[in-house]
């Protein structure tokens, strides 16, 4: 058989090699990198969703906004995890800091330009309708900025899902990176299958979100810009140089 | 792998000497500039000129690639989907399990790293040399039909002269996304800044090659970035023309 069949069965086994019968499963595992990813995502949705807004909304800040994203697209997650180590040690502290430090930028990025670029047509009607400024916010540009925004959000959610992943090389353990940093109990096999569960792990993560998104998204929009935004990459790819 | 990081070494090595020199690594503060200049030649610069050819391979693999599918699927408009769907599932996979995944095929090669790393950069760089071919004007297009070029010379002299900024764009977020996993990629063949990071982390924390290499990194991908930027303003003049 080959590596991948016994891959598979590792999974099958839910995580437990023969011999070694005291292993953490493969599904309480799973559960702590989804745990630890929620939480630096949620952190980092609640620091960055309103200044991101809030930023779109007065139309300021947009070199702050842009930048941020280049700079993020620049840090090497394994580079903030170390220098975080350095200075926090190792442990959750130091992973969800540096979660929460690769998952700001995209997100601010994402519902600034989303908010911007909101028809001033609308907006302008809407004010003209004596609509208050949180409620032109809320009814109108946030719905229309929902694409953009959840981008930024399944950008960001990819991401931090692939860094929890990295962080068991700095030493937290209770994520699915333990089974890949520890070839020596789990084998080929579970490293392998690990590697699978993850990967599997982020489409899940990637369609969940993009479903989210198709349900939060006005009809009127989804039949005006369909297919414009495919991928969590869309606007980041193709934001201007 | 473990193994490959159990091989590499205690963390803080034997420094020997009097008890008195190499205090700074000793007490493990948090920066000791003696410590990077004294391995800087043996440890720090081998792992940096590693890192810059892993992603020059990665980058120049991965743009022949995905320049040679935009360009098919300029002309045949029904490639575009398949491309997007296969790249972007690639693009979707956390990095550390695509090099496991690939290793048992590969082995702990430079291969397997740079087989991983070129499928990283191809979303990316597909994605916008199509956007930026797709975003030239029609009347262009027309008015160099007119002149009488051909179909190859139209898109060599005008469709992607002004296709470029689009396509130095996905080459911006491509370097920087290899140099940024080719820092994972020590997992696999033991080479780039990866590997200082990942030998400073095992067993016992040094503070000042953890921050070293990772500043390093950081550095490398800024001025990456940077240098693309000014690559662009160099064969892109008439974009500043206008601003």
């Amino acid at each position: 058989m080959g590596a991948f069949g016994q891959a598979l069965q590792f999974i099958g086994r839910n995580g437990q090699v023969p011999g070694a019968p005291h292993l953490p499963t493969l599904v309480h595992l799973t559960l702590g990198t989804v745990k630890i990813a929620a939480i630096g995502v949620g952190i980092s949705v609640a620091i960055a969703l309103p200044i991101g807004l809030w930023l779109g909304h007065i139309h300021r800040g947009s070199f702050v906004a842009i930048n941020l994203g280049n700079i993020w697209r620049s840090l090497p997650s394994l580079a903030v995890l170390a220098i975080g180590v350095a200075f926090l040690g190792l442990g959750l502290r130091n992973v969800e800091l540096a979660l929460v430090v690769l998952a700001v930028p995209p997100i601010i990025t994402n519902a600034y330009v989303a908010i911007d670029g909101v028809d001033r047509g609308a907006v302008e009607a809407a004010r003209g309708m004596g609509l208050t400024e949180w409620q032109i916010l809320r009814s109108v540009e946030l719905p229309l900025g929902v694409p953009l925004i959840f981008a930024g959000i399944r950008t960001a959610a990819l991401f931090v899902v692939s860094t929890t992943t990295i962080a068991a090389l700095t030493g937290y353990s209770g994520s699915l990176g333990d089974i890949i940093n520890n070839e020596t109990s789990y084998h080929l096999s579970g490293v392998l299958g690990a590697a699978i569960v993850i990967a599997a792990l982020a489409l899940v993560v990637e369609g969940l979100l993009a479903g989210l998104q198709r349900a939060l998204t006005p009809r009127g929009l989804k039949l005006s810009k369909r297919q414009e935004v495919t991928s969590a990459l869309a606007p980041l790819v193709t934001e201007p140089a | 792998m473990s193994p490959l990081l159990a091989a590499s070494g205690p963390v803080i090595p034997n420094f020997g000497g009097a008890p008195s020199t190499y205090a700074c690594e000793r007490a493990n503060r948090l920066f000791c500039a003696d410590w990077v200049t004294r391995n800087w030649s043996s440890v720090l610069w081998p792992a940096l000129r590693q890192h810059i050819v892993l992603t020059v391979i990665a980058v120049a693999i991965g743009f022949a690639i995905s320049t040679l599918l935009a360009l098919i699927a300029y002309r045949r408009g029904w490639l575009e989907r398949p491309v997007l769907i296969v790249t972007s599932i690639l693009y979707t996979i956390p990095s550390l399990a695509l090099f496991e995944l690939l290793a048992p095929s590969f082995g702990l090669t430079r291969t397997t790293a740079e087989i991983a790393l070129v499928s990283y950069t191809l979303l990316i760089l597909f994605r916008n040399t199509l956007t930026g071919l797709r975003e030239v004007p029609a009347e262009v297009k027309d008015a160099a039909a007119g002149m009488g070029m051909g179909p190859m010379q139209s898109l060599l002299r005008v469709e992607l002269p002004l296709a470029a900024p689009a396509i130095i764009a996905g080459l911006r977020i491509a370097t920087v996304t290899v140099i940024s996993l080719a820092t994972v990629a020590a997992l696999i063949d033991n080479e780039g800044l990866g590997v200082p990071i990942l030998t400073a982390i095992s067993g016992e924390v040094f503070k000042t090659e953890l921050i070293t290499a990772g500043a390093m990194a950081v550095a490398l991908a800024l001025i990456a970035d940077g240098l693309l930027v000014l690559i662009q303003r160099w064969l892109t003049p008439w974009t500043r023309a206008g601003r």
